[in-house]
C-alpha cells in the first residue's frame, strides 16, 4: 500500500513537530560548538622573533610593523588577516593572501615578520603517529 | 529418587515478547549487511518493533524486546561482549528510560514520532559518553558528535513515523492488543 506525503504527515502529531524542531536545534547547536576548532579569532603579529602584537580579528584594521627593510603593512579583516605589503624581494608572504583558518602563517623572512593566525583551542598543524 | 520436573508455561506476555524480539533481532541482522560510512551510524530498525511494543504492550514488554535483541543479534553477529555490544547495550538502556519518560506525555500531542526522538537521541547521548570514558578517552570522539546527532534527528524521524503507520494500521485491522 502506497501512502502520499499527506498520509505519512497526519501520523506526526502536534507536539512531535515541536520535538523534532528541538532536536533540529540541538543538532546544530552542536554542530557549532564542535566545529568550531578550524575557525580563527585572533592574529599574532611577530617581528625578529619577539612578540609584537596579539590582535583580534573581530575588526577591520591595519598594523604597520618595522622590520630591517622597513614597513610590513599587515590587514586585519573580520575572521581573516593578510600582509597588504612588504618590502621584501619576492613578495611570498604578500601573494598568500588572506589567512582565515587557526594555524595558518604568512612568512616575511627578509623583513622578519611572521603573521600567524590563532584559535580558542590551539590546532596541530601536524600529527605523527 | 524423586523426579522432578520444573514445566515453564509461557503466558501471553512471553510469546508476545518472544515474537516480537524475533522481529528485533532479524531487522538487526538484516541492518548489519548494511554497509554505513561511519561505525555506529545505523538506522536501528530494530527499534520500530520496540516502538510498537511499547505503544500498545507498555515498557516491559519493550524492555524485555530491547535488551533480548541487543544479546541475541550481538550472539549472532559473533559481538558479544565486543565494544560494539557495550556501545548498543548502553544505547539500548539508555533509550528505554527516554522512552519510559516519552510514554507519559500527552498522547494527544505527542506521537511515536517523538518517542523515536527521544530514543535516538538518548541511545546516541550514551554511546558518546560511553565511547568518551572508556574507548577513546578523548574530547575528540565529540566531534563525531554532530554527525551522531543528525542521524538520530533523520533515523528517528523515519523510525517514528513508519512504527506510527504499523500502529495505525493494526488499529485499523483490530488487532487484539
Amino acid at each position: 500500500m502506497r501512502l502520499a506525503a499527506r498520509d505519512w504527515l497526519a501520523l506526526i502529531r502536534p507536539g512531535d513537530y515541536l520535538v523534532l524542531l528541538l532536536a533540529a536545534v540541538l543538532v546544530g547547536l552542536l554542530g557549532r560548538h564542535f566545529w568550531r576548532g578550524g575557525e580563527a579569532d585572533r592574529a599574532e603579529i611577530r617581528a625578529a622573533g619577539k612578540l609584537f602584537a596579539t590582535v583580534p580579528l573581530s575588526a577591520p584594521q591595519v598594523i604597520t610593523v618595522p622590520g630591517p627593510l622597513g614597513l610590513t603593512k599587515i590587514e586585519v579583516d573580520i575572521g581573516r588577516a593578510r600582509v597588504a605589503s612588504d618590502p621584501g624581494p619576492r613578495q611570498y608572504c604578500v601573494r598568500q593572501g588572506w589567512l582565515s583558518t587557526a594555524g595558518a602563517v604568512a612568512i616575511c623572512a627578509p623583513n622578519e615578520v611572521t603573521l600567524a593566525l590563532l584559535a580558542r583551542q590551539p590546532a596541530y598543524d601536524s600529527l605523527g603517529y | 529418587m524423586t523426579r522432578s520436573v520444573i514445566e515453564l508455561r509461557p503466558d501471553a506476555s512471553d510469546i508476545r515478547v518472544a515474537r516480537f524480539a524475533t522481529a528485533a533481532i532479524v531487522l538487526s541482522l538484516a541492518e548489519a549487511a548494511i554497509p554505513l560510512p561511519l561505525p555506529g551510524v545505523k538506522p536501528g530498525l530494530g527499534n520500530i518493533v520496540v516502538l510498537i511494543v511499547l505503544w500498545r504492550w507498555g515498557w516491559r514488554d519493550a524492555a524485555w524486546v530491547a535488551l533480548l535483541r541487543v544479546f541475541a543479534a550481538s550472539l549472532l553477529l559473533g559481538q558479544f561482549l565486543a565494544p560494539g555490544f557495550f556501545l548498543g547495550l548502553s544505547g539500548a538502556l539508555a533509550s528505554l528510560c527516554a522512552l519510559g519518560a516519552a510514554m507519559h506525555l500527552p498522547r494527544r500531542w505527542f506521537g511515536p514520532v517523538t518517542a523515536s526522538l527521544l530514543a535516538a537521541f538518548a541511545h546516541i547521548g550514551a554511546q558518546l559518553v560511553v565511547a568518551r570514558l572508556w574507548l577513546v578517552p578523548h574530547d575528540g570522539v565529540f566531534a563525531l558528535a554532530p554527525i551522531f546527532a543528525l542521524a538520530a534527528l533523520v533515523f528517528g524521524l523515519i523510525n517514528g513515523l513508519v512504527a506510527a503507520r504499523m500502529l495505525a494500521e493494526l488499529e485499523a485491522c483490530g488487532a487484539p492488543s
